[in-house]
């Protein structure tokens, strides 16, 4: 391969290093209105009744909307549809969006925002998992779900559960808590739209046009044919701007009303509202291990704090169990799940989504039954690994995996067995598992993932995409594949990518989907141009076909431009598309739409850290870490990626959280909220593994969450192996160090964990036959 | 009611020099040096993460001194020379840092990467040879959320390397 493979910068590199990249907020054509929005100050409350007449009267204010002029519903899932642009009725979190104001510079919004009059009857707020299980003193959250603020509840149980439990030597259970936590992207969300002969424009900083645009048809009441949604140069995602949001819809209501462009940029504090991050989780988990240290079966139990609202809270639910089995081969498997309902802002996708936790439980809670046993955890941890080419107890299809090569990978450069042992110094493992892509889509239909279009035109090659490059860099993986299938280098390539308007439909940038997806869609494409540019040329040269050569900028015995014209002389306008479809692979139960994947990638991770006794201080010197990423497309890209997810994930370990007191979020800035800088980065050490996907595009598989996933558990396994104390719940503060510390030397165990899981009113679980041995066979042989 | 917003705004001529170039303008005494570059000089390439002088994003030059210009207001530097990541380039030569930054891969969903640059070229202009430390205090009030600061580190030290 040519360009496939090799660590080239980025196609849109020097736009970026030289400011010249619009963002959402860069944009300010002329005429443009600013729009403010009023939220909540109560975390649960009735509205009476809100007065806007004192706004609407200053000068420069030309519009102010309320939950009246948008009371269609929407949300992510089709199953919850519970928010609305602008609440009328009810709030249910501080910074819950009442009104907007349209006005000609932002600080008339502003004060026309603090001029709109509302009266409120104020409601007992829900602030834990605990207050969300009892009977509400006022009234419930939401008006669907129970009983009380349970949101969801799922039990599934694959195999013969009690069966397994009977078989093993030992039994052990444990309780973990994992902490919210938040995307912080650099950039605030941003949206700006325009309205001209019955047509809403939007420019957003959104991960996912096309759900965007549902939405908006949705709410807007217009057919999906008047709407156009672009996405801007994106300042960082990380899950957060995966959700259709109020001020996207807020800005075309105001634009379609006033006739000109409106701008609605979030502030800081209103990013940490908007929200939809990392779900608070409590997790139980019980296991029964063989005397060789084998999973005979696991009952597991999730309760997460999803906040006030649904977004994609359901599914969240479900890969806080899906997981599990694509690690570790568990012959008998209990899931119960529970989302509640909180008065918080919601909850929802980050990075890893719904995953990091229990995969921070799993890992600290199979490296104790190892001690228990006497046996390695790491060695605990590799007899029990999946193989490739197997399905799981709840039936998710493994192809290639390269867990055990990204153990001896990581083991051999960290030195972790020789480490050496004192107090105050640790290492700790864990290895992990994602997805390259959902294999379900959020709302069902025969449609695909993905599509790609490409033009050549008299030597130019032009693909169109709908996949958004939110920083990434999906753009040079598409960019990459089509030049490798011409023989051309990416920056050959010109891209459209990102335009409802202008370019075939990709379902976005989430769930690590991208480069397997659209991938796929582009190297469909781009043989399918190939083919016709070969074929017009073996016909000029009088050769067969596959006697013509491709690379270098050229196509047999001619340039590419000069073969670009004798294609088009044969065949007219030259187009070619191609397009994704996930296998469906999914299990035959309610609730297996979650956890299919066409390929899971695997991380292993080793921690070096010092742990201060006398402050609880921890300072992490080193992190390796090995990513089976099936193949990089770029290396460069995918180191990228995977440092990114490493520091996110020593974050998320170390000093993340949303937290709330009396209601209110307590940091709502980037100074308490507390994330790592340059000091606090510690120096990474990357593998990364191929193992070449029988699916993947030229093998590839995913990169950009992974290996987030082992970052906490291998950290808190390292502080057990410098202090002997166990963490059982992130972030680990030295508040919690002292304290299990404490706990420790008073001869109480040595632990810092929540004490106990909370009685849940899981229903009876579905039970669901194991698939059978042979289901994939057929199909694995044919690969 | 009471309208603050009917009371006329108190504006001064300032006098700014940026990336090199000469202006003058009418602005209200209030508007930070943020806002007047992205949205009166139409000088985009700075970016803003908070406004509150917490994350870095919106890094400028200052006689060659960084400077958050969110709490910056232009009345404040007159006289001195403002440059942003506009000013970095030589025509349509990148900068050793821009270039490192693209080759390296240091910019993902770049919104951070002008702020840093610059924070960079202060460093490298009065320390020709940082080492990583000295890069990463240098850097320390610049967040990034999608890099985990390594390849920025790896090309600062390459343009260092290359500048020295």
């Amino acid at each position: 391969m040519k360009v496939v493979g090799k660590p080239l910068p980025k196609v849109d590199a020097s736009a970026k290093v030289t400011g010249r990249a619009i963002y959402a907020d860069d944009m300010l054509p002329p005429r443009t209105l600013h729009c403010r929005i009023l939220r909540s100050p109560h975390p649960h409350a009735r509205i009476l009744s809100i007065d806007t007449s004192a706004a609407r009267r200053i000068p420069g204010v030309l519009a102010v909307i309320t939950g009246a002029d948008l009371p269609v519903k929407f949300g992510i899932l089709p199953v919850t549809q519970d928010e609305r642009a602008l609440e009328h009725e009810k709030v249910r979190y501080v910074g819950d969006p009442i009104a907007a104001v349209a006005a000609t510079d932002e600080e008339i919004a502003a004060a026309a925002c603090d001029a709109i009059a509302v009266e409120y009857d104020v409601l007992e707020p829900v602030m834990s998992i605990d207050a969300a299980l009892r009977e509400p003193k006022d009234e419930r959250i939401q008006d669907y779900g129970g009983p009380n603020n349970i949101h969801k509840l799922v039990a599934l149980e694959f195999g013969d559960v009690e069966g397994g439990f009977a078989q093993a030597e030992i039994i052990r259970e444990d309780v973990f808590f994992y902490q919210g936590n938040t995307h912080l992207p650099m950039e605030q969300h941003s949206a700006i739209a325009t309205y001209l002969d019955g047509k809403v424009t939007l420019w957003s900083s959104t991960q996912v046009v096309h759900y965007v645009h549902r939405a908006l048809s949705k709410v807007l009441e217009l057919p999906m044919n008047r709407i156009r949604v672009i996405g801007a140069a994106h300042g960082g995602g990380f899950g957060g701007k995966t959700d259709p949001f109020a001020h996207e819809i807020i800005v075309c209501k105001l634009a379609m009303l006033t006739g000109r462009p409106v701008k609605c940029t979030l502030t800081r504090e209103e990013v940490f509202y908007a929200h939809r991050g990392r779900h608070p989780v409590l997790m139980w988990v019980r296991t029964g291990v063989a005397k060789d240290g084998r999973i005979t079966a696991m009952h597991f139990r999730t309760a997460l704090d999803g906040g006030a609202y649904g977004s994609y809270g359901v599914a969240s639910t479900f890969y806080t169990g899906a997981l599990q089995t694509v690690t570790y081969d568990i012959p008998a498997y209990r899931f119960e799940g529970c989302r509640v309902f909180t008065n918080k802002p919601p909850c929802g996708p980050k990075r890893g989504h719904g995953t990091p936790q229990p995969r921070f439980a799993l890992e600290l809670h199979l490296e104790k039954i190892a001690r228990d046993l006497g046996l390695d955890p790491v060695e605990l941890k590799r007899r029990n690994f999946v193989q490739p080419n197997t399905r799981t107890v709840n039936w998710l299809r493994v192809t290639s995996c390269g867990l055990d090569e990204c153990v001896d990978r990581v083991m051999q450069a960290s030195g972790y067995a020789t480490r050496e042992k004192r107090i105050g110094h640790g290492m700790g493992f864990a290895v992990s598992t994602y997805l390259s892509g959902a294999g379900t889509a959020i709302y069902w239909n025969d449609m695909p993932h993905s599509e790609v279009q490409i033009k050549v035109d008299r030597g130019g090659v032009t693909a169109y995409c709908g996949a958004m490059d939110i920083g990434q860099g999906s753009d040079s993986v598409l960019a990459t594949i089509v030049a490798e299938e011409l023989g051309l280098q990416p920056a050959d390539v010109r891209l459209v990518t990102a335009d409802t308007d202008t370019t075939p439909i990709d379902l976005g940038s989430y769930s690590s989907r991208v480069t397997f997806m659209a991938g796929n869609a582009a190297v469909e494409a781009a043989r399918k141009m190939r083919a016709m540019l070969v074929e017009a040329t073996a016909a000029k040269m009088g050769c067969e076909a596959s006697a013509v050569e491709v690379g270098d900028g050229r196509i047999g015995d001619f340039s590419f431009e000069e073969a670009s014209v004798l294609a088009e002389a044969r065949f007219g306008t030259l187009t070619s598309a191609g397009s994704y479809t996930p296998p469906r692979i999914a299990g035959p139960y309610k609730g297996s739409g979650v956890g299919p994947s066409p390929a899971y990638s695997y991380s292993a991770c080793v921690v070096d850290l010092d742990a201060d006794e006398r402050t609880g201080l921890v300072s992490v010197n080193k992190i390796w870490i090995a990513h089976d990423v099936g193949r990089a497309i770029n290396p460069l890209l995918v180191e990228g990626q995977v440092e990114g997810s490493v520091y996110m994930g020593l974050g998320e370990a170390l000093m993340e959280e949303q937290t709330f007191r009396k209601g209110l979020h307590k940091w709502p800035s980037m100074l308490e909220y507390k994330s790592p800088t340059f000091l606090d980065m510690p120096e990474v050490q990357t593998f990364i593994v191929e193992t070449v996907d029988p699916e993947g595009p030229y093998g590839a598989k995913e990169a950009g969450q992974g290996p987030l996933l082992p970052v906490p558990p291998a950290l808190c396994s390292a502080v057990y192996d410098a202090l002997g104390v166990w963490i059982d719940e992130i972030p680990v503060t030295p508040e919690k160090v002292l304290e299990a510390l404490r706990r420790k030397s008073k001869g109480e165990p040595a632990r810092y964990g929540p004490p106990m899981f909370p009685p849940i009113p899981y229903p009876p679980p579905i039970k669901v036959e194991p698939p059978p041995k042979d289901l994939d066979h057929a199909s694995a042989a044919a690969i | 009611m009471k309208n603050e917003t009917l009371r006329p705004v108190d504006r001064q001529v300032i006098a700014l020099e940026v990336n090199g170039e000469r202006t003058e303008m009418l602005l209200p005494v209030h508007k930070t040096l943020l806002e007047v570059l992205r949205e009166d000089m139409g000088l985009t390439g700075t970016k803003h993460g908070c406004e509150l002088g917490e994350c870095g994003t919106c890094t400028v030059l200052v006689g060659g001194k960084p400077e958050l210009s969110c709490l910056v207001l232009p009345i404040q530097v007159q006289g001195q020379a403002v440059t942003t990541v506009e000013g970095m380039a030589h025509g349509s030569q990148l900068h050793p840092l821009q270039q490192a930054f693209a080759e390296l891969g240091a910019a993902q969903c770049g919104y951070c990467t002008p702020g840093i640059l610059l924070a960079a070229k202060s460093l490298v202009e009065t320390n020709p040879a940082p080492t990583r430390d000295e890069i990463r205090e240098a850097l320390a009030g610049n967040l990034c959320r999608c890099t985990g600061y390594s390849k920025i580190l790896d090309a600062v030290s390459l343009a260092a390397s290359r500048m020295g």
